[in-house]
């Protein structure tokens, strides 16, 4: 066990943990044999976000959970918005927000009447909450449904309910745990656009998510995680040239130009193709985006190719895993692929 | 608390003071109100089913049954009625709290700075309050089938006194019960398979003098059926008069249903508050 200061004023501090939003070392959380995390760092910077990468089961809620006081770590210790989660739990309870998994909202209250709730239980004085209340429904776009019971929100809204009402207590320190599973792509822009907001305002974030471009486009530091174990890390682009870069994807109106389209695709990159007959489609990762992208549009019109789709996209979360471990995500992956394509 | 943070956040000057564990135990139990409000049907084991036993046993069983040493059978069935209704105010605690974790709402309420206890406080008085109701209810559908209070204005007071209370005991059974038991199905099953029978072992319905032997002795000592005739003293109505050879329980009603109320106020209260936190701590 690590050394608490019960009845201490201060948390026990290490000049390294200044300046971070959280600050977690050694963390190991087991369930029965289960090993759900097996000692995993964390850092957040504060007023930056970082994003925790990884596949159903890889321990991203559990790592939440320890973070947000849900839950107590066998082993480590960690420090949110300045404070020992064991020791201080009110303190950080106090300077967090965190929206769960699933939706918590309460479906029997209203909209406003969840956000007011959560408000004063936030201690914040009743006209106080209210106001709030007011505001964070105009922003999330819920005014028109602020007086019907959340049971008759749609997924989408309860969702930025949800976020909303983490909001209330103006977190230092926000904790989103898969905020756009479920959501449809203008939701999720939406909400990556209130997350912007959010963090030139100087909230500190940690998210988890299953797929790389949420990651890309929200955190400035990634963490990959995998079993409990943290198997990359690093800000965004050194960590996207690790996993190599953007991927060139072609897809041909005839098979038969297969291998035409994957010499010239070859050519440009420098790097392995993998050809899909089926799909009619040659993929290569590549680090220099669109000149390479420019470069295979021309190789391809110039050999005559017909050309059905012409794209650089982000690699799949199997595909990352794939390059970091050398094996696609296992565990639950199956389901992780099923989310994804769906 | 006066703690220091290591390394001070954007937002420290906007935290607020903590108001209080009575504030926030009222938050929660106006929340506990408004769910009452919006799900009428979850209160039947509080309006509805006590109106039905009534009826059922006023006219239709009622005939049949003599009340020993003589009096109206529904001037009797009253004590017993009021003392089935609190008895299920368990069950209503137990299925907030395991609807609480189902849904999930509490994690939501636990990653927010409540003053501890405060969540159990307010489930603990949104059911006390909600107790009331029943007794309101069961009081005028008695009157409307010509029950009556035949005693004196303090025994009534004494009586409703001592039904509340044995409501309050029985909020601490609930949250014992809600702790240990995970889901509302879990909860809805112990509450017909384990509180009905108890509700029935006793003199609610019929007198346990008309029980046979060991089923006898579990009635006597049962507090059910002491709350009841603790009432129907208190409340001035028949009841089976108190016999040389009568067990304690039966011969002092009042004093041995108080004890029970202190005994399981003083276990169910702290062992079903130790409990409540364990299942949260996963
Ligand atoms: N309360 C629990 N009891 C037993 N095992 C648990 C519990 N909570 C989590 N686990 C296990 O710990 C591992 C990590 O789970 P966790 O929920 O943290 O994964 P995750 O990364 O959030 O996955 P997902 O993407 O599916 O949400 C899983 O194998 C899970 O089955
Ligand atoms: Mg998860």
């Amino acid at each position: 066990m690590l050394p608490s200061t019960h009845g201490a004023a201060t948390s026990p501090t290490t000049p390294s943990e200044a300046g971070f939003g959280v600050f977690a070392r050694g963390l190991v959380k087991r369930f029965g044999a289960m090993t759900a995390l097996a000692g995993v760092d964390l850092e957040v910077p504060t007023g930056t976000v970082t994003a925790i990468l990884g596949p159903n089961g890889a321990g991203k809620t559990t790592a939440v959970r320890i973070l947000t006081t849900l839950s107590e770590a066998d082993e480590g210790r960690a420090v949110v918005a300045g404070f020992d989660v064991r020791s201080h739990a009110r303190e950080v309870r106090r300077r967090i927000g965190f929206t769960a998994q699933d939706a918590t909202v309460d479906p029997l209250l209203t909209g406003r009447e969840n956000l007011v709730m959560l408000g004063e239980l936030h201690q914040l004085p009743r006209a106080e909450a209210r106001a709030r209340a007011d505001a964070l429904l105009a922003d999330f776009s819920l005014d028109d449904a602020a007086d019907r019971l959340a049971s008759t929100y749609s997924g989408g809204m309860r969702r930025r309910l949800d976020l909303a009402a983490t909001l209330v207590g103006q977190p230092a320190v926000l904790f989103l745990d898969e905020p756009t599973t479920g959501l449809d792509p203008r939701a999720r822009s939406e909400l990556w656009a209130v997350l912007d907001t959010l963090v030139t305002r100087g909230t500190t974030v940690l998210l988890t998510t299953q797929y790389l471009d949420e990651a890309e486009r929200l955190a400035n530091d990634i963490v990959v995680i995998d079993h409990g174990r943290v198997i990359a890390r690093g800000d965004t682009r050194g960590l996207k040239r690790a996993l190599g870069g953007d991927q060139v994807h072609v897809a041909l109106v005839d098979g038969a130009d297969l291998e035409v389209a994957a010499r010239v695709v070859r050519g440009v990159t420098g790097r392995d193709v993998s050809i899909d007959a089926g799909a009619r489609t040659v993929v290569a990762p590549t680090l220099d985006g669109l000149p390479a992208l420019l470069r295979v549009a021309a190789g391809l019109s110039e050999a005559g190719v017909a050309v059905e789709d012409l794209g650089l996209r982000q690699p799949s979360l199997d595909e990352v895993f794939l390059t970091l471990t050398g094996k696609p995500a296992d565990g639950d992956s199956a389901e992780a692929q099923a989310q994804e394509a769906s | 608390m006066t703690a220091t943070p290591i390394a001070p956040t954007s937002a420290d000057h906007e935290l607020y003071p903590s108001r209080g564990f009575l504030h926030d135990t009222w938050v929660i139990a106006r929340r506990g109100l408004l769910h009452m409000r919006r799900q009428p049907e979850q209160l039947s084991d509080a309006t509805i089913q006590p109106v039905m036993f009534v009826l059922l046993f006023a006219y239709v069983f009622g005939g049949a049954i003599d009340v020993p040493g003589g009096g109206e059978y529904r001037q009797f069935l009253m004590g017993g009625i009021f003392a089935q209704t609190v008895v299920f105010t368990a069950f209503g605690v137990a299925l907030s709290l395991a609807s609480d974790r189902k849904n999930r709402a509490i994690d939501r309420f636990r990653s927010l700075p409540i003053a501890r206890g405060a969540l159990l406080g307010g489930h603990a008085l949104t059911s006390l309050l909600k107790a009331l109701l029943p007794i309101t209810l069961m009081s005028l559908c008695g009157l409307l089938i010509g029950w009556r209070i035949e005693s004196s204005l303090p025994e009534a007071i004494a009586g409703y006194v001592l039904l509340t209370s044995f409501a309050f005991a029985m909020i601490w059974v609930g949250i014992l019960l809600g702790s240990v038991i995970a889901t509302p199905e879990g909860v809805t099953g112990i509450a017909f398979s384990l509180l009905f029978p108890i509700t029935f072992m006793a003199s609610t319905f019929v007198p346990t003098s008309t029980m046979p032997g060991p089923l006898r002795v579990a009635a006597e000592w049962n507090p059910v059926t002491t709350l009841a005739d603790a009432l129907r003293i208190l409340f001035g109505n028949p009841n089976t008069p108190i016999a040389v050879g009568d067990p304690w329980s039966i011969a002092h009603p009042i004093l041995y249903t108080a004890l029970w109320i202190v005994a399981i106020v003083g276990i169910c209260a702290p062992v079903g508050v130790r409990a409540y936190e364990k299942s949260l701590a996963k």
